[in-house]
């Protein structure tokens, strides 16, 4: 059936053309085509999301293959054992210059590093020895001092864990170890 | 017998309707996949990578392939 426009259509909200105000009688709408069309186009902007992301899951696949093949973190000596007391806390760059990680002294013969960005939102932890946690103040995010493992707010992961190897009484860092939730 | 003649106006509607409703479902489907992905990436889980890429090309194909459903659907 095609439309005519002298009749008009049922508007949309289902009331007969006789009912719809003024202005939708003079200017009458094909409505079941206007809301095919309507669909049919939004469906074509559905794929294109579709489209975006399967790019964005093929990019996460080529993204992996790039750190695999940066290979292995480098071993790099990080401070003396005696430059920290127990319950201190420094800061030093790993596995990358421009990368910050956080050293914590817990024991005379325990330490732990971890990357300082917070698995939430990337911004800075802090440590807090005494509450046994480091802290992340953008969103009020907690994490275990001893496991890294997350204790309170948004974070979705446990920090990544810095292997350290203490040689001579030096500290090194020997590797990165990225942890799922 | 095109298409467009072989369905009326009223059963063309209420194809496009269902296909959109399957296409949203992949779209869903995917962007799940897709925060599960980046999850287990930035957690160092990196075997389910390739497979999710896969999935997530293959609603891509599906969807492709209702959208030309949907263009012969018009011409």
């Amino acid at each position: 059936m095609r439309f005519n426009p002298e009749v008009g259509s049922p508007g949309p909200d289902g009331l007969p053309n006789e009912e719809q105000p003024k202005w939708r009688r003079d200017f009458p709408i094909d409505w079941p085509r206007d809301e095919y069309v309507g669909r049919r186009d939004f469906a074509k902007f559905m794929v294109l999301t579709s489209l975006a992301f399967a790019v964005g899951q093929v990019w996460i696949v080529v993204q992996n293959f790039f750190r695999s093949r940066s290979g292995a973190a480098p071993i790099r000596a990080i401070a003396r054992v005696s430059d920290l007391p127990v319950g201190g806390w420094r800061l030093f760059n790993y596995p990358q210059t421009d990368h910050h990680a956080i050293l914590v002294r817990l024991a005379e013969d325990r330490f732990v590093a971890y990357d300082q960005q917070c698995t939430h939102l990337l911004c800075p932890v802090v440590a807090q020895p005494e509450r046994g946690r480091l802290h992340c103040p953008c969103h009020n995010g907690n994490f275990d001092l001893e496991t890294g493992r997350v204790l309170s707010g948004p974070p979705p992961r446990p920090l990544a864990r810095i292997r350290l190897e203490i040689r001579g009484g030096v500290l090194y860092a020997t590797g990165v170890e990225e942890r799922a939730a | 017998m095109t298409w467009s003649s072989r369905f009326a106006r009223s059963q063309r509607s209420t194809i496009v309707s269902g296909i959109l409703v399957i296409v949203l479902i992949l779209v869903i489907l995917q962007l799940w996949l897709l925060v599960a992905t980046m999850n287990a990436y930035l957690g160092g889980r990196t075997g389910i990578l390739v497979p999710a890429a896969l999935v997530s090309i293959a609603c891509l194909a599906l969807n492709g392939g209702l959208l030309w459903y949907l263009h012969d659907l018009d011409h």
